[in-house]
């Protein structure tokens, strides 16, 4: 599960991988056109929409890449950088940055695969932009008050427009394809002619159909997340499945024994499991279950997942998640923590047994329930000193 | 000989989105470009004036953002790829040569002053406004941010507003 850094590859080689993604980067930029000025503003002026095709399909195709990704549980979104929102500081900024354009001819981007083609114009450019930092940093108390004002934080856009994801992707699509349409002729007035550098009309429109197809498509599609959450709240099917039990007695034997291939997945509230919670169990809810930091316990190999919540039910709930989300081993707790609080942690003798077997239980139980308030004090104090363990998101931007 | 031909803008803004999807689900981040400067600035503001970076405010957050030496930084090995593959881009499509690029109807001279003021004044946005076309506007359009995309509308915007000013500099 996506992304891939910081476990698969390590921090030290994400610098490499920074180098070939840079190396690409600039390989397409510098031949899409982009180290020319002359073309990077033919968009302002009407003569070469080059810019504005490059920008869009890359856009949408990435953007219709990360949805799918998503959609399919290939990346977790919530570990993926968001550029944080700060209203004023992102319209002034872009306004200059707008103004700095028809000036100069480049974006900082651009102006860097310029100067490396040798463009002199380039280089000053960049020798500019160094110069706006300057300023910037120097003069930072005088625009600290712009830079932070209207913080929203990392919000995504669909959600400050209160839309489905889909349907913003859907309009955008529609959008960077009706310009790429209407640009053309916009290019042919202004030119005299069809711009003669390209006119594969029939890719034109192949690559346009392709493009509603594949927004329509990521539009139609249920998400896959809300499609299993809305499965689990159907108790009948939930009732379908058989789903392994560990009784109360196993599941302490496993903890007391200090059993290194159990893996407590607790999904009661966090004020609960702040209360009270079992040693080597983790808090989740059903939606952090699809986070990477589950998947990767859950993927690994020759464990028992328990499942327990307050109930059994609940703790089905997440089994029968889990198993759809393509896991096994998992478990679920008999009785929930209820049972467990009972016959375990605040074990009373309920009278002389009847058996051997029943002797023995008691016996069990009777010792377990002198360890465990010890156990969890400890396990208290531990997810106390460690904190919030979920994986930070990788922080991103210029 | 002569220079090839461009990319056909449509393919090449494919791969470009391909590259850019493959850097978020690899690296969890976006792709950038000006974050390099205000890297490389840090550093010859720290080596030419020591403690210098250690009183400022602007330093002291982006210290406290970026901790250790400013060089080792994502979006610097980047730039430097950058680099390497527009220079290899060149070299193929025989575009290498040291050149100012002006309008007919403009001089050199006014070609390198727009040049210095427009890296000016896209510099100093690109701090207030958190990233600039590569960093905010693209990477953001990909994660769909409301932020990435307010600049992106802001930047194109802004130079719509601002191009028949300068028209005289370009047509």
């Amino acid at each position: 599960m996506g992304p891939l850094v910081p476990e698969v590859i390590g921090n030290e080689l994400n610098f490499i991988v920074a180098l070939f993604i840079g190396i690409a980067f600039g390989f397409i930029l510098e031949q899409a056109g982009f180290s020319s000025s002359k073309k990077l503003v033919g968009l302002f002026y009407g003569y070469d929409f080059t810019v504005l095709r490059v920008f869009f399909t890359a856009g949408v195709t990435a953007m219709i890449g990360v949805i799918a990704l998503n959609h399919w549980g290939l990346l977790d979104m919530s570990l993926v950088y968001v550029n944080p929102t700060f209203l004023w500081s992102a319209i002034v900024g872009g306004l200059i940055m707008g103004l700095g354009f028809v000036i100069g001819g480049f974006c900082p981007g651009t102006s860097v695969c310029a100067a490396a083609i040798g463009k002199i114009d380039g280089m000053i450019f960049v020798g500019g932009s160094f110069l706006g930092v300057l300023i910037f940093a120097e003069g930072y108390p005088l625009f600290e008050n712009l830079y932070l004002s209207d913080a929203w934080g990392n919000v995504r856009v669909f959600d400050s427009l209160g839309m489905s994801q889909s349907l913003f992707a859907f309009l955008l699509t529609v959008v960077a394809v009706g310009a790429f349409w209407v640009t053309t002729f916009i290019e042919k007035k202004v030119n005299g002619e069809i711009n003669p550098e390209f006119k594969p009309v029939k890719l034109y429109y192949t690559l346009s159909a392709i493009a509603v197809v594949i927004a329509i498509s990521a539009f139609a599609l249920p998400d896959r997340k809300e499609n299993l959450l809305n499965k689990i709240s159907d108790e009948k099917f939930i009732n379908s499945n058989n789903i392994k039990l560990m009784t109360p007695d196993e599941l302490a034997f496993r903890i007391l024994d200090e059993d290194k291939s159990i893996q407590i997945f607790d999904l009661r509230s966090k004020k609960d499991f702040d209360s009270l919670s079992l040693p080597q169990s983790n808090n989740y809810t059903f939606e952090s279950l699809f986070e990477k930091t589950a998947n990767k316990l859950l993927s690994l190999k020759n464990k028992k997942n328990v499942f327990i919540a307050d109930d059994e039910q609940t703790a089905k709930k997440g089994a029968v998640l889990a198993i759809m989300l393509g896991f096994s081993d998992i478990y679920i707790l008999q009785g929930g923590m209820e049972q467990f609080k009972k016959d375990i942690i605040y074990f009373k003798m309920p009278g002389i047994a009847n058996s051997q077997s029943e002797k023995d239980t008691y016996r069990f139980r009777t010792k377990a329930s002198n360890i465990f308030p010890k156990l969890i004090q400890e396990s208290k104090e531990k997810n106390k000193s460690s904190g919030d363990k979920k994986p930070k998101r990788v922080v991103g931007g210029c | 000989m002569n220079e090839k031909k461009y990319m056909n803008p449509y393919l090449a803004g494919f791969f470009l989105g391909l590259i850019l999807l493959a850097t978020i689900y690899i690296t969890g981040r976006g792709l950038g470009a000006s974050g390099a400067v205000k890297s490389v600035y840090t550093t010859i503001v720290e080596s030419v004036f020591p403690g210098y970076t250690s009183n400022a405010k602007f330093y002291q957050e982006y210290g406290k953002e970026h901790p250790g030496n400013p060089l080792k930084n994502w979006l610097v090995f980047e730039v430097i790829g950058v680099i390497i593959g527009a220079f290899i881009s060149g070299l193929i499509s025989n575009r290498l040569k040291f050149k100012l690029d002006f309008s007919p109807k403009s001089t050199a001279k006014v070609r390198i002053a727009g040049a210095l003021i427009g890296g000016l004044l896209f510099g100093f946005g690109a701090q207030l406004g958190r990233g600039c076309t590569s960093g905010a506007a693209l990477s953001g359009m990909a994660v769909l941010s409301a932020g990435g995309l307010i600049t992106m509308a802001a930047i194109f915007g802004g130079a719509y507003l601002f191009a028949y000013f300068f028209r005289k500099m370009w047509i």
